[in-house]
């Protein structure tokens, strides 16, 4: 599956919800919950994504190609919305991470978590992926 | 809450037309005044009032707009200074704000009167702007930063104040009023250590001007600064006062237009009093407007605006403490309207996100004091602080919602 069918796809399951935002947040927050977790012992300063009012943390690992990604966060919020982005950033080769749009956050109705104030860690977060595949790609 | 006092509470918000608007689908509850206030129509519209009728650069204009504009920001220094129980209007300096007006008076003391080693005392709860101008000052001069340290009750244990102090110390700077705690520091004890050991008092008003009573002229600081935007006035605005002695003393360290009597290339004379510090042109509209807003404190009651606040915290403090979830930081009786908590296991940040969708607006984070957030070992709290116009009901909704915050996001 593409980035971009990853990204029609989650759209496509959070018009479920409706404008239910209650059952939108359950759902991140869930997504949160079982997300894979970085080992504590790599949560080391490099890792550490800056722009973010609670702090993230993001592990890439590279085969071949495509890149691998782990994250935490200390917020759940925030944790439920990375689980999305590295679901549809998983595996993928560097140059389609280079080009995607990712603006699937949007379009699930979070518009509030992509907003440009320092509180906000996502869209660093989506940067940051890029900027890995960017310089692992030269 | 009483009958008479519902209904004071409904005149104000009749002022204010934010509060007829509508967040996310609910009505707005703004919990967030420790940031900045909501303004009142009469702020707003001395606000237009200015860009329509009499918008002009003040004191160098012999034209009758030049004359009404100096005039009205003339005044606004003499509604201010009358604010604060102050005699001379010269010793009101006009900033751009709180951190300003530090900032002016560290680099002003930085020439002639700090000295090489020298030490300053902050508290553990200073908010960074007291922070980072002195610490800059004392990396560049091999001084040093002093911290007075927390009780467990989170106020400034005082006892240890004087021990800090060397023949090396020359100044204290303290918040008046924690901007993350809300508890109010015992100003008169730290001003009787500050004259004992002949120290300068610089004393960080940001948090306590919106919501007490300040006589400076009987609380008699070397410096007090404020910012308007906390006191129902605009952004951009704020006041430096400085006592008689450095109104005369203290170096000009930010020369420029209008802080002269005469320039040539050789010599520059410069003027005396506030003007002295106010170089260029200043936000004009904006402390015109400062005026304004303490005029509005003052025609609702800043006795008033204290007890009513204080009556919210009580009322907040109280319905939090009987969630069990919820820590609490800093807990008086006598605060000034700001309550900072915690949801045990759960980052503010997230709090904050389900609150906004319910149209509350509370702040997240460590709130500019990372040295304070790092003294109680936590990322960050949540923080709800008060201003005139808010009312018991809000706090209702408030606690309502902040359960359904815990239970969805309660691991």
């Amino acid at each position: 599956m593409s980035i971009q069918e990853k990204e029609n796809e989650i759209i496509e399951e959070f018009q479920l919800f409706g404008d239910n935002w209650e059952s939108k947040y359950e759902h991140i927050i869930d997504l949160g919950r079982t997300m894979p977790l970085i080992n504590p012992e790599d949560k080391t300063d490099d890792r550490l994504i800056k722009g973010c009012q609670s702090r993230v943390w993001l592990k890439t690992e590279q085969e071949g190609d495509k890149l691998f990604f782990k994250a935490d966060s200390e917020a759940i919020i925030t944790k439920g919305l990375i689980a999305l982005i590295i679901r549809v950033f998983n595996g993928e080769k560097m140059k389609d991470i280079i080009n995607a749009k990712a603006d699937f956050i949007g379009k699930i109705g979070l518009q509030e978590h992509l907003s440009p104030t320092r509180a906000n860690g996502l869209i660093s977060m989506i940067n940051r992926m890029k900027s890995e595949a960017l310089q692992r790609s030269k | 809450m009483l009958q008479n006092e519902s209904k004071w509470v409904e005149k104000i918000r009749n002022d204010f037309p934010i509060l007829n608007r509508k967040v996310n689908n609910n009505p707005l509850i703004y919990f967030d005044n420790g940031a900045t206030t909501q303004k009142p129509n009469q702020v707003i519209q001395c606000i237009t009032n200015y860009y329509t009728n009499y918008n002009s650069n003040i004191h160098r204009g012999v034209h009758s707009l030049s004359r009404e504009a100096s005039e009205a920001f003339e005044n606004s220094r003499n509604h201010v200074a009358q604010f604060f129980g102050v005699k001379n209007t010269q010793q009101i300096v006009f900033t751009s704000g709180t951190t300003a007006s530090i900032n002016l008076v560290v680099n002003s003391l930085a020439d002639n009167v700090l000295k090489q080693g020298d030490e300053i005392i902050l508290s553990t709860y200073e908010h960074h702007s007291n922070i980072l101008p002195w610490q800059l000052w004392a990396q560049k001069n091999n001084g040093s930063l002093k911290v007075i340290p927390l009780k467990s009750d989170h106020t400034l244990d005082l006892d240890q104040l004087e021990n800090m102090i060397s023949p090396k110390t020359k100044v204290i700077s303290v918040a008046h009023v924690s901007n993350t705690l809300g508890i109010i520091s015992d100003i008169q004890r730290i001003k009787e250590i500050a004259l004992k050991y002949n120290l300068i008092l610089f004393i960080d008003g940001a948090q306590s001007a919106p919501h007490m009573q300040i006589d400076l002229q009987k609380i008699a600081p070397d410096f007090f600064a404020c910012s308007a935007h906390k006191m129902y006035g605009p952004t951009g605005t704020g006041m430096l006062y400085m006592s008689e002695k450095w109104l005369q003393e203290l170096p000009v360290s930010g020369p420029g237009g209008g802080t002269i009597k005469s320039v040539s290339f050789e010599q520059t004379e410069y003027a005396e009093g506030a003007l002295r510090f106010e170089a260029g042109t200043p936000h004009i509209s904006g402390v015109i407007a400062f005026g304004e807003a303490v005029n509005y404190m003052n025609s609702i009651g800043v006795a008033e605006i204290s007890k009513h606040e204080n009556e919210l915290t009580i009322y907040a403090q109280n319905k939090l403490k009987e969630i069990n979830e919820v820590e609490l930081y800093g807990i008086a009786d006598e605060k000034a309207g700001v309550i900072s908590f915690n949801v045990k296991n759960v980052h503010p940040f997230d709090v904050g996100s389900i609150l906004d969708k319910y149209g509350i607006a509370v702040r997240t984070g460590h709130h500019c004091t990372q040295p304070l957030m790092k003294n109680l070992g936590i990322p960050g709290t949540v923080r709800i602080s008060f201003a005139a116009y808010n009312q018991n009901n809000e706090i209702d909704f408030f606690i309502e919602k902040l359960k359904k915050a815990i239970s969805m996001l309660a691991p």
